[in-house]
């Protein structure tokens, strides 16, 4: 059994059949061939899998892909869609604000979602904004960071 | 032809972003689940919910019944494979044969006893549910000391007393220095088991060609050569038939060196089925079936003088191993019996240890492997020798540093340390925090009735593993480094990264050495068919002998370069700098590129030298490395809660010459906040059934953004002897010197109410308790 669901990522409209069960993270990495938002837990406590729908940070393995039908996404691999870096890209680059990358497409998405609601948030409110995504390698600072430095450019 | 870039600016020091960042901040990295192959099935594997059980019986046939399944597996299918490796040598070490699956009988839960394989992972889920496991419980035990205790019931029954091994080291008269003490101070200390957590699980994708007769293994490891080597034996395929590839790897911390079950199984699945198979762990898998960390309990005795002098160090080690030994398992606690002393000019050692079966999950290395425990244990000694003795802390380790002149060092262990100057980073932490004064704020503190702590560790580590005799696979490190014919610089380490930046710090020596511009230069690693052969990444080992390698490799280079340079340039004497070949009587110079190219298209060549610029260095290194540093950390405990705040965290690290001080930070951040995750909130939590109570990140407490202090870190930098570029290594640093300075402070914060040792986590409920008990444990 499959249902049918039309929606748009990354700016660009597809329709597919899939099963009801299907995780959005599970649509987004085996059908829609986008690789970047990673699985870490399938969850919702890790926020590796983060995207934007409707332009609100989610937790793509807390919702099913038929959930998205008719929604807008934005994924890791929308930001330099035009060949040049996102702000916060940049800044994750210039600030060391990764080691692995594993968390780090999930961590740029919440991180943007942060700065797009509050243009100058303090430390604290950076580290609030970013407990829902887990690092294990950075200890968080250089992240802090590249918010910062994102925050200041924006 | 190549434009040549000529350079003069050094790489090696500055703060350079990193190569590998924009594969990773833009999403086209290739990690292991992003593999796809057309035809690839998907394996689940079917684990142990019990501790410990007899398997009377297991039907397959309701997951083979479901459509889309290709084929379940048992243990009688694998029973003549493997077994998983362990490498460790320890005279009279029992080694539990450790099959791929289950056989008769699970050890632990987690243990793997099925595979299911099937056309997509949702399938192959299902399926897995389908396989129906008889299983007939038997009684478990998951502590340590119960495991010990007569009547505990045997993880292994041919082996009744839990007792893997026992190991004695000794060093200097321990007994007549106890005998001249003034002071003893005793303590039982624990360092309990975690679990490391690298936000990448494991996995492996095998890919068998039956035409070709070669398997290819993709698998998120540390250690992809060893890998290739231990497989192959595992699988009895020829070990040139076999390629291992580590993709991009999302974290390791020591529990990606394991030679694991699944890494095998997937290849013997592949063959079964003649299609590429992949199998991801699921976070729960990773947390019951991947190694652990720590698992200590630790008796110390401290013999001093009444001026502080440290005599003696006694230690009764108790190793929670788990079940079956993984890589490394029961070598990691003779780390720490290396490390015992510390910084510490101490000459009388003595360290009984006992290896002890467990109905758990493997230990092995984490981050620090064996050094955070001895450090720890050291640390936190000499504070409660301190109080004892009403010294300041600071003073009493001062006191007993091992002195700056004294190097190198010959400890009671055995190792010689290289060079330091222990006291230096200490002192700088002192100043950066205001020490002074912060003891008077404490005073103020405490006469209000607050419970504010500062807190100290001096640390020392055992890193660069290293000389080849002392660890269990090589101890040495490859590079091949070519120039192409167009100038390029490609250089391929042994050293297989996982988030550490070798392809930058690599990088920088490469071109530093044959000053060539940062983009000129490509570091490529992790895969067996384009790296010569390696060890990997552990231990703080990679810029300190991969790195090293890479330098070797070039000083070979250099040499081959002026043949072609005072062949082409018509003279008998040339030097090689920036990038140029310079004949030191005319002036005359030719660059890199037009040496390559001539050294390739060979129409003539210098006297005994082959075509090409192409040198591969094996570098055994003469000794390990040992970095140092001190962390200080200020606390306030809430009276009503039992909530730790750290108001102030200060880390001084030396780890030698560094080579980007941006990534050393990086290291030192995470490095401080993993042992932030030990000291206040992380423990594997198993029942007396052996059920791994934390089994999910929802139970286990992961250090998370708004916990962290701000952490700031600086740097001496004394350098090592036993390499040329003088580094020593950092990765490890962090964790090694976290936990007990943390501990410390909260214990200094908690001393008026005569508390004197905590054991870690220090979640807030175990902190209000014990002020509610008046400081009573």
């Amino acid at each position: 059994m499959t249902r049918t669901i039309t929606l748009t990522i990354n700016g660009k409209k597809r329709t597919d059949s899939v099963e009801p069960r299907m995780l959005l993270i599970h649509y987004l990495r085996e059908v829609a061939g986008l690789t970047g938002s990673h699985i870490g837990c399938e969850t919702s406590l890790c926020g590796a899998c983060t995207v934007h729908v409707d332009g609100k940070a989610i937790k793509s393995c807390a919702m099913f892909a038929v959930q998205a039908d008719g929604r807008s996404i934005l994924t890791i691999e929308g930001l330099a869609a035009g060949g040049k870096l996102d702000t916060m890209q940049e800044a994750f680059w210039n600030e060391h604000g990764l080691q692995c990358g594993f968390c780090t497409p999930g961590m740029i998405m919440t991180a943007k979602q942060i700065i797009e609601r509050n243009a100058n948030p303090s430390e604290e409110e950076i580290r609030r904004g970013l407990d829902g995504n887990l690092c294990r390698c950075t200890g968080y600072q250089h992240i802090v960071n590249a918010v910062k430095a994102a925050a200041a450019k924006a | 032809m190549a434009t040549t870039i000529t350079k003069t600016e050094t790489l090696i020091g500055k703060r350079i972003r990193r190569r590998e960042d924009p594969r990773l901040i833009t999403g086209t990295a290739t990690y292991l689940d992003d593999i796809q192959m057309p035809g690839m099935h998907h394996a689940c594997i079917v684990r142990s919910p019990h501790g410990a059980a007899k398997i009377k019986s297991i039907n397959i046939k309701p997951a083979l019944d479901l459509p889309g399944v290709a084929a379940v597996f048992t243990g009688n299918d694998t029973e003549k494979l493997g077994p998983v490796p362990c490498g460790a040598s320890i005279p009279g070490l029992r080694v539990p044969h450790h099959h791929l699956l289950a056989m008769d009988r699970v050890y632990f839960v987690g243990h793997p006893v099925a595979v299911v394989v099937a056309t997509d992972r949702y399938i192959a889920r299902d399926a897995a549910d389908l396989v129906e496991v008889d299983y007939e419980p038997l009684p478990a035990v998951s502590d340590p000391e119960k495991a010990l205790a007569p009547g505990a019931p045997p993880v292994h029954p041919e082996w009744p007393d839990n007792t893997a091994f026992t190991f004695h080291q000794e060093g200097g008269d321990v007994d007549k220095a106890f005998a001249q003490a003034d002071v003893v101070v005793k303590e039982r200390i624990t360092s309990q088991r975690l679990i490391p957590s690298p936000m990448e699980t494991r996995g492996a994708v095998a890919d068998w060609k039956l035409g070709d007769q070669t398997l290819t293994v993709y698998a998120s490891t540390q250690v992809p050569h060893l890998l290739r080597t231990l497989l192959a034996s595992m699988l009895s395929i020829p070990e040139n038939r076999l390629r291992v590839v580590a993709p991009e790897i999302g974290g390791g911390f020591g529990c990606k060196i394991q030679i694991y079950a699944e890494e095998a199984l997937m290849g013997f699945v592949s063959m079964k089925i003649a299609k590429p198979v992949k199998w991801i762990e699921s976070r729960r898998e990773n947390f019951t079936g991947t190694i652990h960390g720590r698992g200590h309990v630790d008796y110390y005795e401290l013999a001093a003088k009444r001026d502080g002098t440290i005599l003696a160090i006694k230690l009764k080690l108790i190793q929670d191993l788990g079940a079956f030994h993984e890589l490394l398992t029961p070598a990691i606690p003779t780390l720490s019996v290396l490390m015992m002393p510390g910084l510490y000019d101490c000459q009388n050692i003595r360290a009984d240890i006992v290896g002890v079966f467990t109905n758990c999950m493997a230990t092995d290395a984490y981050r620090g492997a064996g050094r955070p425990e001895a450090t720890h244990g050291i640390e936190r000694m000499v504070d409660i020798l301190a109080a004892e003795l009403k010294m300041d802390p600071a003073d009493l380790r001062f006191k007993n540093f091992v002195k700056k002149d004294a190097f190198p060092y010959a400890t009671a262990t055995g190792l010689t340390y290289d060079s330091g100057d222990y006291a230096a980073p200490l002192e700088k932490a002192l100043n950066t925090s205001g020490y002074k004064k912060l003891r008077e704020e404490q005073q103020k503190a405490r006469a209000a009735g607050r419970f504010m702590g500062i807190g100290m560790s001096a640390y020392g580590e055992i890193c660069a593993f290293g000389p080849s005799p002392a660890t269990p696979a090589g101890g040495w490190e490859s590079a091949t480094v070519k120039i192409e014919p167009t100038g390029k610089v490609t250089v391929m380490t042994g050293s297989s990264a996982h988030g550490q930046g070798h392809e930058t710090t690599f990088t920088q020596i490469a071109a530093d050495e044959l000053g060539v511009g940062i983009d000129d230069v490509l570091v490529l690693h992790g895969d067996t068919s384009l790296v010569q052969y390696g060890i990997g990444t552990f231990g703080s080992r990679s810029t300190a002998i991969g790195g090293t390698a890479v330098y070797f490799a070039i000083q070979e280079l250099k040499e081959k370069i002026k043949k072609y340079g005072a062949m082409l340039l018509k003279s008998d004497d040339v030097a090689y700098a920036n990038g140029v070949c310079v004949d030191n009587k005319s002036g005359n110079t030719l660059p890199l590129a037009q040496i390559a190219a001539a050294s390739y298209r060979a129409l003539k060549l210098p006297p005994n030298t082959e075509p090409g610029l192409v040198a591969t260095f094996f570098w055994e290194p003469p000794n390990f490395t040992f970095p140092f540093g001190a962390h200080i950390v200020v606390t306030e405990v809430d009276g009503d809660t039992g909530a730790i705040a750290i108001k102030r965290y200060v880390a001084v690290d030396d780890c030698g010459k560094i080579i980007n001080p941006l990534l050393v930070d990086g290291q030192v951040h995470g490095g401080v906040v993993q042992g932030l995750g030990q000291a206040l909130w992380e423990q594997a939590v198993y029942d007396d059934n052996g059920q791994l109570v934390t089994g999910e990140l929802m139970d286990y407490a992961l250090p998370r953004a708004s916990n962290i202090p701000w952490i700031e870190t600086s740097h001496t930098e004394t350098p090592s002897p036993v390499n040329p570029l003088g580094v020593k290594g950092v990765g490890e640093a962090g964790t090694i010197g976290c936990s007990p300075a943390v501990v410390n402070s909260v214990v200094d914060a908690l001393s008026p109410l005569g508390v004197r040792h905590i054991d870690m986590p220090l979640t807030p409920e175990k902190i209000w308790k014990l002020i509610q008990r008046g400081g009573k444990a």
